[in-house]
């Protein structure tokens, strides 16, 4: 089992590996969007710090986004999906494995480059540990609740816009919490409750979402 | 042994077939025959669990496929219209994924055995998307070279985009499964020669022809 997973998830690194722009992608749109504020909003300090959580959650959960049609829609095409729900092992340990490429590929890249683009909003020391900690818990998540939405849309026309609408009013708590955990800690009541929550969540995820994925899976091939 | 009992299949609002029954044993071919549209492929999907049957079921061993899903699916090997090739991948390191996601052991030199067999050894180390569409087909059936331990295959349209030669390869591998106890369901459109102990064959277009007079 743990064989299988090992094995998906080496073929979906490789895979994201010899496709380098379609990663370089998604993190690019973080950098950009989240450097054109300070440029748009003008150099008020205290302004900055202010909206820098909001800022850089929005856009690392719009990244996040992007990326789902990547996850499971290409395998649909050539028919490896219909080889892996064969596959004589349990689904959902193969969607697992799928889940955790796709958050080493697009969420983490997202995390690292989080205290450096939070410098632009002169955040400080603490604040971006924060932030960084809150990313490392939340952009799992996303992963986790898209692959539901990604699954859901398989083969269906538009599933782009179809994914956004189903995928963000459960993105929306992600955000609230994870914005608001670096709110916390700047406004000094300490972001533990967030992050707990947060955590939370994600084990939530953790158990329901891969199992959720893999029954939406066996519906589209059908 | 695979049994069906009377396996009904509606897509949409059209019923392709129903009342399908059969039984295929050790060393058996069952050849799915009938025209375009006639419900060859949902059937070979129904009988991989792919698909779900709108009546009627299918049993392996005496028991209901999707009761045990999974100890089925360790039994059966499954070629489709797609061949299930990642594209940014090299022939080999697709066999390798396949073979490991179908609970195959096999070692490199297993691997490029079988991708010999089908004569596309020299591609071993080319990404598939630069392959033609019969190399790629070659590269997909290669999987049945190390798919010996699997009884059953089913394999849709196996011969399409195949010259002469791999025609006559895949014929002698189906024939070795078929000896060794295997076995065979497949789709063609082609008259093939494969040496087996049984030959059973379903034609659609009787079964529904059939079905309408009634």
């Amino acid at each position: 089992m743990i064989r299988a997973l090992g094995w998906v998830l080496r073929r979906d690194l490789l895979l994201a590996f010899r496709r380098r722009g379609d990663v370089v992608n998604a993190l690019v749109f973080f950098i950009i969007v989240v450097s054109l504020f300070p440029l748009g909003v003008g150099p008020e300090a205290s302004q900055l710090r202010n909206m820098a959580p909001g800022v850089l959650w929005v856009a690392a959960l719009l990244a996040c986004m992007l990326s789902l049609a990547r996850l499971f829609a290409p395998d649909h095409q050539d028919g490896t999906l219909e080889q892996m729900l064969l596959a004589g092992e349990p689904l959902v340990v193969l969607v697992m494995g799928k889940v955790i490429a796709h958050w080493l590929v697009s969420g983490l890249p997202l995390v690292l480059m989080a205290p450096l683009l939070g410098l632009q909003f002169d955040l400080p020391g603490d604040a971006l540990a924060v932030l960084c900690v809150s990313l490392l818990i939340g952009t799992p998540l996303l992963s986790l609740i898209g692959a539901v939405a990604a699954a859901l849309t398989l083969g269906v026309r538009g599933s782009g816009v179809l994914v956004a609408l189903l995928v963000l009013p459960l993105y929306v708590p992600v955000l609230i919490f994870g914005a608001g955990s670096v709110g916390a800690t700047a406004a000094g009541t300490g972001a533990e409750a967030h992050l707990l929550l947060l955590g939370g969540f994600l084990a939530l995820a953790l158990v329901l979402a891969p199992w959720a994925s893999a029954a939406a899976l066996r519906i589209a091939m059908e | 042994m695979l049994e069906a009992r009377e396996l009904e299949c509606t897509r949409g609002e059209r019923r392709l077939f129903s009342g399908l029954s059969f039984r295929l044993g050790a060393g058996q071919l069952l050849r799915v025959a009938g025209a375009n549209g006639s419900g060859k492929t949902s059937l070979l999907r129904i009988m991989c669990g792919l698909l779900l049957p709108s009546a009627g079921e299918l049993r392996w061993r005496g028991r209901p496929i999707r009761a045990e899903r999974e100890e089925y699916c360790r039994n059966l090997v499954f070629i489709g219209h797609l061949n299930a090739l990642k594209d940014d991948l090299t022939a080999l390191e697709n066999l390798q994924v396949a073979a490991a996601l179908g609970g195959m052991t096999a070692d490199a030199g297993r691997m490029l055995a079988a991708l010999d067999r089908f004569g596309v050894a020299h591609c071993a180390e080319l990404p598939t998307k630069i392959l033609s569409q019969g190399q790629r087909r070659r590269v997909a059936l290669a999987r049945l070279a190390l798919s010996a331990a699997a009884p059953l295959w089913i394999l849709d349209e196996p011969f399409s985009a195949l010259d002469v030669g791999a025609v006559v390869e895949l014929e002698h591998l189906l024939a070795a499964h078929l000896a060794s106890g295997g076995m065979v369901v497949l789709t063609t459109h082609q008259e093939v020669q494969v040496v087996a102990h049984t030959v059973l064959r379903i034609d659609l277009d009787v079964h529904t022809a059939a079905l309408l007079a009634a």
